[in-house]
């Protein structure tokens, strides 16, 4: 173990460099969230993520943000466990009827001032599943939404683009 | 001896393929069920139709598929689950959906619907929705035990689902699960629709298993209209499903040992995951390769430089991953944790015919890319690792001997990868067929079952996770281990709810 945690040293960060081309958002993200979140949030913004009736793709590529090249805590975002402790909630999926009441009460637990995201095509407006009698259609009919990350699932870029876009609207 | 060979069977059903199905009433329904309990086949579905129950049979030796189709009198069947305990979830959503009933069902309580639907029975004879009875957790006494509910949402990004323990200190004594939290109506959504749109929602009945989904729907839409896809097509869709297998297998390694607070080996398998997800998007323009099968063949061909992006991906894995299996096994705080953990006893495994890397853990040695087989991977080369101690570190170590299995396979799939066609043509064929596909997602099988009208849309479609077969086992799994060891547990099955919710 520890020769693996020594050669981390030589090879350095596999976090992805921000001035390459295709990774200009992702640097411009960078610079823009730490302005923002530091201004408003104090470095740092808590994240909660609620599945509300997702296929598990978008949970998929949410966890892909805390991997090495996103590394989405350098931007000062974090996921907690609890709701008491989020400003965000990230919601995903068509809002099943079953888990609406579940959404309503973490939304009610998170204390103010608190954000919404509805994180991919299903949560924006029920997407493939928004005909069924066990879905409600969309995060918005349960909850307030301040943004809506598309995608089916939103890869980890797209993600964290809304994040920032988030920041902005809220600041 | 053919498993319908000891059924009494009224005749088989001429447009059902590729393995037959049999009319039977209630001597060939009991002696299945004879069958089922004496242990001499294993259940692998039990679903409802208009007016109809249907149960899918694996013989002994998992070469031989029979499906038996009851015609219910006055919305009645002689109940599976009362002999036959793996049936009993499978009946109550039957109840739940159709509205049929196993007359002698031990367990009557509701299990998707949740009582927030505006209609009971959404499949079958619709009534209106009414007020529900409070769900009777199944009863634990003794002195000093006590409740921990948990769940529908959970602390860590993952789906939602209610799990019950009644524990004594840190003890575990019972576990029970409540599902259908993310119930969807997939297989509402799917009757009437074009062949393209079912395929859409197959894919999205568990995102992480999108491809062995897609690739199912399209075995089972295949075989009900008599089409062949490529061979360049089978062989992409093999492709994807290792590619498929390796993501989620680096992806589930890493999180168990995250929940034994390993945050290294999560960290580093997150690395060959992301690297495994590129990989995919390069190939496929998708990093789950979502839509890319579809019933004919798949929707577009390799990227031209996708096989260079699979072999660079091939050579880092090889290059990392047996530095991380020696790291997990030289790790004593880790083994700790995963060795004698969560046992799930073999002949339970096999009673509930739980497939992927629970049953392989524990001495059930099915693979449906083996037995019964279906191509391309009839002509490649693999084994199927089984283990027989049935405990974390077994479910971990199946993961590992699976991905170097898979990394095998995918470079005799791109070292043979034939040229020509990706699509066939798909045509309704004027008449009523059935189809069945059975794919080996990375946590077990997938069977879908589905009835085409004449014109090529979907009558009825019925998707069977995994999962339903293994849910069951953590709850006994986690007997007698702390409460502390759950997610351990629960990561080294990871079960999946959508698929098991629809």
């Amino acid at each position: 173990m520890r020769k693996a945690l020594f050669e981390s040293f030589i090879y350095g960060p596999l976090t992805e460099p921000a001035p390459a081309p295709d990774e200009a958002g992702l640097a411009e993200l960078a610079k823009a969230v730490n302005r923002a979140a530091r201004a408003k949030l104090g470095r740092s913004l808590s994240i909660r993520q609620v599945d509300a009736g997702s296929c598990n793709g978008c949970e998929l590529e949410i966890h892909a943000l805390s991997n090495a090249f996103y590394d989405l805590e350098r931007f000062g975002f974090h996921f907690v466990a609890s709701p008491r402790h989020a400003d965000v909630l990230m919601v995903t999926g068509p809002v099943t009827k079953n888990m609406r009441e579940a959404l309503l009460r973490t939304y009610n637990a998170t204390p103010d001032p608190k954000w919404v995201i509805a994180v991919g095509a299903c949560a924006v407006d029920g997407g493939l599943f928004a005909a069924s009698y066990a879905v409600t259609g969309g995060v918005k009919e349960v909850v307030p939404v301040d943004l809506t990350i598309p995608g089916c699932p939103p890869n980890p870029k797209a993600l964290l683009a809304g994040l920032l876009a988030l920041l902005q609207t809220a600041s | 001896m053919a498993l319908l060979d000891t059924i009494t069977h009224r005749g088989t059903a001429k447009q059902h393929r590729p393995w037959p199905r049999a009319i039977v009433t209630d001597d060939g329904w009991r002696q299945a069920i004879d069958q089922l309990t004496a242990g001499k086949c294993t259940l692998l579905g039990l679903w409802g139709d208009a007016g109809d129950v249907h149960m899918a049979l694996l013989g002994e030796t998992f070469d031989d598929i029979a499906v038996l189709s009851y015609a219910c009198k006055d919305g009645q069947y002689p109940s599976v689950g009362a002999r036959h305990p793996p049936a009993i979830r499978l009946e109550r959503t039957i109840r739940d959906l159709f509205g049929l009933e196993g007359t002698g069902a031990l367990d009557t309580r509701s299990w998707l619907d949740l009582g927030f639907w505006n209609v009971r029975h959404p499949l079958g004879k619709k009534k209106p929705a009414q007020k529900p009875a409070p769900y009777a957790f199944l009863p634990a006494e003794g002195e000093g035990l006590h409740q921990i509910p948990v769940g529908p949402v959970h602390a860590g990004i993952i789906e939602p689902g209610h799990f019950r323990f009644t524990a004594n200190g840190e003890h575990v004594v019972r576990l029970e699960q409540r599902l259908g939290y993310v119930h969807k109506g997939i297989e509402s959504l799917m009757a009437g629709t074009t062949l393209d749109d079912a395929a859409k929602l197959a894919g999205r009945t568990s995102g992480d298993s999108t491809v062995a989904y897609a690739f199912a729907f399209a075995q089972a839409a295949e075989a009900a209209l008599q089409v062949k896809a490529p061979p360049r097509a089978l062989y992409l869709r093999a492709l994807m499903s290792e590619i498929e297998r390796l993501a989620n297998h680096f992806g589930d390694i890493g999180a168990i040992c995250n929940d034994a607070s390993f945050s290294l080996m999560h960290a580093q398998c997150g690395i060959l995951r992301e690297r495994t997800l590129r990989a995919a998007e390069a190939c496929f323009g998708h990093r789950l390769m979502m839509d890319a099968i579809v019933p004919g063949g798949v929707a577009r061909d390799i990227a031209a430089d996708g096989a260079a992006h699979v072999q660079a991906l091939l050579t880092g894995v090889r290059r990392l991953f047996p530095r991380l299996v020696d790291l997990y096994d030289n790790t004593a705080s880790l083994q700790d944790r995963t060795v004698t953990t969560g046992i799930v006893k073999p002949d339970y495994v096999r009673q509930f015919g739980a497939g992927g890397y629970v049953g392989r853990a524990s001495g059930r040695g099915f693979d449906a890319r083996r037995t019964p087989g279906y191509a391309p991977y009839i002509d490649l080369k693999f084994d199927v690792p089984v283990l027989t101690a049935g405990d974390v570190n077994a479910r971990i170590w199946i993961r590992i001997r699976e991905v170097e299995q898979s990394l095998a396979l995918i470079e005799q799939i791109l070292a043979r990868l034939p040229d020509g066609k990706i699509q066939a043509a798909i045509k309704p064929n004027g008449k009523i067929c059935e189809g069945l596909g059975l794919t080996e997602a990375f946590r077990g099988d997938v069977l879908i079952w589905l009835r085409l009208d004449g014109k090529g849309r979907v009558e009825r479609c019925h998707l069977r996770d995994a999962s339903w077969f293994q849910w069951p086992l953590l709850e006994t799994a986690v007997e007698g281990n702390i409460v502390a060891d759950f997610p351990l547990c629960n990561k080294s099955f990871n079960c999946s709810y959508s698929g098991h919710d629809l």
